[in-house]
């Protein structure tokens, strides 16, 4: 029992990283029904920011920075890439998202001269090493799962409470509509990406605080499993994403504890696959009735 | 119709372009013989930060000796730089753009897989390529025009798996490499065979590319009760991989070939109790003029301090890079002439006394090597120890 | 002279120059002059944007697997075509794997060296073409039931379970697992590539103009319809999704003997997504606007541009700006515009001949689409 418990920390936490990932994707595909492709990469450039921030400024002046970076970047993605686009057929934004993803990328490879950076200034306390039921971990390992819960209440709290929170659950139910009761609904959409980014960039600092080391294509796989996660959980629904997220970390360390590391990126797919033939909602999806 | 114009002019630009792309001289505007060295090496992508440290070297021999001697003709040597950004599928298209700017001989790469990639070129070109540290032996088999002045891994591979048996007195080793990557799955392909012949047993596991969490693959080797991890990985994973040992408090070794042989490695295990030992082609202060030299150098010039990582540690990478600068010298005056096919000739029997050691080209266009430099990073000042010289057996 | 007979003309004329194009320089540059590589990667580009364009474009089906299915190909092509000689040494971990014959050597045997290398060549690409084929219709099976964007993220997924397959070490004495599978023959001729290629994209366009591509295009504008006329949606969906496969498969063949080496790593989802933006800025739907933008694409990117990328651009020098990157920087910047502004792509759904078709009064109009 013992030796499984380094992989269930570590399972959990990873769990954690992607689920704060993964509300971003949830909360887009719920509006807009697109699957926001740049999502991972604004993921990346969170990470890029945070290198660069932490060792040109104290910590708490780096911090705010990144996160506001970061939701500007979120916002102006959507204002420039996906606003135009809104009345075309769906295909088109979702290549308008891939081709925001390869931009992102390139540029990023060329401000960073293709090379992967190191987090030279990793966050204080939380990068200690601490021991957990005899087993030596890193502190944000524990601190990820805790802030991910702590940040969806508050997410939850918003959108079941305030007025914007109603106008989202609004135009995710019917966009029209929506549009028609009064809701503006390009606010709506900005408030989404925005909160979607604030979630990535928490979520990218405690990621690279755990693995220091941003690449161009960093993003990539957590941005890919995260929305595997998202599917996982039923896709709009932000408890399913995050119940997704944390049964795909479990289940990904899970794999590599039987000894079969070759498969376990491949083995994230195949669940996604799985779960899109039996049950194509997801986990606590609602019902798809629009034909699309 | 407008569109169909359109398409014309651009054909029109297409074919322009071709017709000024052809025009390559070797001579320069001021009248002075030009000769071209072509180097190829990833600039960017996961081998970026080691090509550049490899390409340090070449620009340092360029900088020390700028003109070679060419059958009574000085001729001023000329770097020309591609970046094949690490990746086979931009090896050939790198290659071929060597080619085209008229290089004699080419050097490099840095990582195999891209200089088996190339290869195929540079042989149909009849341009003669060094590879540098290139190990793998698919890069110079069944390939005339490809040679490499490094050790390989059928060397490598036995030397570190007798330094982990005889040196470290380790008994159970676990591997890990990346998937799909080459260079890594061929040198734990022979560490492995030579690691159980001394009657060790070994565990292999592999990682997707892109992987950042490498803390279940510690617990695995914990698990498994390894007193070493090989993981002959890029410079990237091996941070990360460092970073995870030292958070899981894992107490062996961590065993690196000659890639991790980088001073981002080495400052990675700053203030981390982690040990970490590479194999490699050279240690500091083996001679001690060259050291002086090229660390003034690398001090005085900006660019070539960033790309070295910040300080002026000379990486082994570097001091092969050098040397192979001179070998390509060597073999352009043994040739006679700048003309690649007759350079390609001439090569198999040069042979040069380089910083790094004798350089002689036996069967298949591979140096004859028989020693490798053990050493270990110092988690105090973050920089490289020499341990020992190794060799097989 | 009508307007049907122009056309063939046009076309006819377009594809002679092509050739005699193609051929002109095959006598003039030697094999592995950039411009040469360039047009064979186009070639290769061209057929995969097709085969893509055939499934996105002309039926609506949104896959991303792409490139999954370019890996079987080159792989099966790489694995029945490497000379038995220089097994040894490719498969040095495996004991010269598993595969012990080659088949453009033995159609040597048979038909002399190089008519039956020829050949053997050509039936290995169609094998690898047929190997993507099956594994479509396996994965087709379950995947196709799903819409649009669940549809392209399984795909997508698929592409990267074969991926990890491809590269398992338990697989090796068949794929040399993560090892490059290399040595094996290629046509050395562009005009060879140019010539094949053709005549698979004539497959292509015959096939989208016969009632099985108009099928498909009924069930891209609308499946309700589509189904109300009589079309068995998952027969002629399964259909697209296979012989797109075929032609991907073959394509990857292909560009397996571009690259000279094979491995699976290269066949990340990046590349699909490169092929996918090149079917967009040359229009969905449109073949001659993939052909067209793959041989732009792939010249701008491998050869005219690089010029970005270290230092200097058409006679401006600026080696602090134009450094590594900065070329698929200036690439993607491009590309976005396209995807936003000229969202039809430079042919929209158009063919070659549909060129001459609109002429309003000759009338001159500047704009729009430039």
């Amino acid at each position: 029992m013992q030796e499984v418990i380094p992989y269930i920390i570590n399972g959990i936490s990873a769990g954690g990283q992607y689920a704060l990932i993964a509300i971003g994707y949830t909360l887009v595909y719920g509006i807009l029904r697109l699957i926001n492709f740049a999502h991972g990469d604004v993921f990346m450039v969170a990470g890029l920011i945070m290198v660069y921030a932490s060792a040109a400024m104290p910590m708490y002046l780096a911090i705010p920075l990144v996160l506001a970076c970061t939701v500007a970047l979120g916002f102006v993605i959507e204002r420039v890439a996906y606003k135009p686009l809104r009345s075309a057929p769906r295909m088109s934004l979702m290549i308008s998202a891939i081709g925001v993803s390869y931009l992102i990328q390139n540029l990023a490879f060329y401000l960073t001269g293709g090379l992967a950076q190191s987090v030279v200034n990793p966050i204080p306390w939380i990068s200690d090493n601490i021991e957990v039921l005899g087993a030596s971990t890193k502190r944000v390992t524990v601190v990820t799962p805790v802030l991910t819960i702590v940040l969806v209440f508050v997410l939850v709290f918003l959108i079941k409470k305030t007025k914007i929170g109603m106008a989202m659950r609004a135009a995710s139910r019917d966009f029209e509509t929506a549009q028609l009761m009064g809701i503006k609904i390009n606010r709506v959409i900005s408030v989404t990406f925005v909160i979607g980014s604030f979630l990535a960039a928490v979520g990218a600092m405690l990621y690279f605080t755990n693995y220091p080391s941003v690449s161009v294509t960093s993003g990539a796989m957590p941005g890919l499993k995260a929305f595997v996660a998202a599917v996982f959980g039923g896709i709009g629904s932000i408890p399913g994403a995050v119940l997704g997220a944390f049964i795909i970390g479990l289940c990904e360390e899970f794999i590599k504890y039987l000894g079969y590391t070759t498969f376990s990126d491949a083995f994230t797919f195949a669940l996604l696959i799985v779960v899109l033939c039996v049950k194509p909602t997801g986990l606590f999806g609602e019902k798809v009735t629009d034909k699309v | 119709m407008k569109k169909f114009s359109a398409f014309l002019l651009a054909m029109l630009m297409v074919c322009s372009l071709v017709a000024c792309g052809g025009g390559d001289t070797n001579s320069d505007d001021n009248g002075e013989k030009v000769v071209k060295i072509g180097v190829y090496e990833p600039q960017t992508g996961d081998n970026g930060a080691g090509g550049k440290q490899e390409i340090l070297g070449m620009q340092y021999g360029n900088h020390v000796q700028p003109t070679v001697d060419i059958n009574g003709e000085t001729y001023q040597v000329k770097l020309e730089i591609v970046d094949n950004r690490t990746t086979a599928e931009n090896g050939p298209s790198a290659a071929s753009e060597l080619v085209r700017r008229g290089v004699s001989i080419v050097l490099g790469s840095y990582g195999s897989g891209v200089s088996a990639a190339g290869a195929k070129v540079f042989n149909e070109a009849q341009v003669p390529a060094i590879g540098v540290t290139c190990t793998n032996p698919t890069v110079t088999a069944g390939n005339p025009a490809y040679f490499r002045i490094c050790f390989t891994d059928p060397f490598q591979g036995p030397a570190l798996a007798s330094y982990a048996k005889e040196g470290l007195n380790v008994d159970k080793a676990y591997t890990l490499a990346m998937l799909g990557s080459d260079y890594d799955q061929g040198l734990v392909k022979f560490f492995t065979p030579a690691f159980e012949k001394l009657g060790g047993s070994v565990k292999s596991e592999d990682f997707p590319e892109g992987t950042a969490n490498f803390v279940s693959y510690i617990n695995n080797a914990k698990d498994a009760g390894a007193g070493i991890i090989f993981a002959p990985v890029s410079i990237n994973y091996a941070q990360l991989i460092i970073e995870a040992a030292a958070s899981q408090g894992y107490e062996g070794v961590i065993l690196g070939s000659d890639t991790w042989d980088n001073n981002k490695v080495a400052e990675a295990t700053v203030g981390k109790n982690v040990k970490v030992a590479v194999t490699t082609f050279y240690q500091e202060g083996a001679d001690a003029e060259f050291d002086a030299g090229i660390k003034a150098w690398i001090n005085s010039d900006a660019d070539a301090k960033a790309n070295n990582g910040g300080n002026d540690q000379v990486s082994a990478v570097t001091v092969m890079g050098y040397d192979a600068y001179f070998v390509a010298l060597e073999a352009l005056k043994k040739a006679g002439t700048t003309d690649a096919p007759a350079v390609l000739e001439a090569l198999p029997s040069v042979t040069y006394e380089g910083v790094c050691g004798k350089v002689v080209f036996g069967a298949e266009g591979d140096a004859v090597r028989d020693t490798a430099v053990i050493k270990q990073a110092n988690p105090e000042t973050g920089a490289w120890d020499f341990v020992k010289i190794q060799q097989v057996g | 002279m009508n307007l049907k007979k122009k056309q063939t003309i046009l076309v006819a004329a377009v594809l002679m120059a092509v050739l005699i194009g193609v051929a002109v320089l095959d006598a003039v540059f030697p094999g592995y002059h950039i411009i040469i590589k360039v047009v064979k990667k186009a070639a290769v580009y061209a057929l995969v944007a097709v085969s893509m364009n055939l499934l996105n474009g002309f039926t609506g089906l949104f896959s991303l697997g792409q490139a999954g299915f370019m890996m079987l190909g080159a792989y099966t092509y790489a694995i029945f075509s490497i000379p038995v000689s220089m097994r040894a040494m490719v498969y040095q971990y495996f004991d010269g794997g598993l595969v012990q014959f080659s088949i453009p050597e033995f159609f040597s045997g048979l038909l002399g060296e190089s008519a039956g290398g020829l050949v053997g060549m050509l039936l290995a690409l169609l094998l690898g073409g047929l190997v993507a084929a099956l594994f479509a219709f396996l994965i087709g099976l379950p995947v196709l039931r799903l819409k649009s964007d669940y549809l392209a993220i399984a795909t997508l997924g698929f592409a990267e379970i074969l991926r990890a397959f491809v590269q398992w070490d338990k697989l090796g004495p068949l794929t040399n697992s993560s090892n490059l599978l290399k040595s094996y023959p290629e046509f050395k001729m562009a005009t060879t590539y140019v010539i094949v290629i053709g005549l698979f994209i004539t497959v292509i366009v015959l096939l989208v103009n016969s009632t099985y591509g108009r099928a498909f295009m009924a069930i891209r504008d609308d499946e309700v319809a589509a189904q109300a006329m009589g079309i068995n949606l998952a027969k002629h969906k399964r259909m697209a999704f296979v012989i797109s496969s075929f032609f991907a498969g073959v394509g990857g063949g292909m560009l397996a003997m571009y690259m000279g080496a094979v491995q699976a790593l290269s066949f990340r989802s990046a590349m699909t997504y490169e092929i996918l933006l090149i079917v967009v800025i040359g229009g969905i739907g449109s073949i001659t606007g993939s052909v067209f933008t793959s041989f732009i694409y792939v010249a701008g990117v491998e050869w005219l541009l690089r010029g970005l990328d270290s230092g200097e651009f058409m006679g401006i020098v600026a080696p602090d700006i134009f450094k590594n990157g900065f070329r698929m920087a200036v690439v993607s910047v491009l590309i976005m515009v396209v995807v936003l502004f000229f969202r039809k792509g430079i042919m929209g759904d158009k063919e070659l001949p549909d060129l001459l078709k609109k002429r309003p009064g000759k009338a001159k109009k500047k704009g729009a689409a430039k």
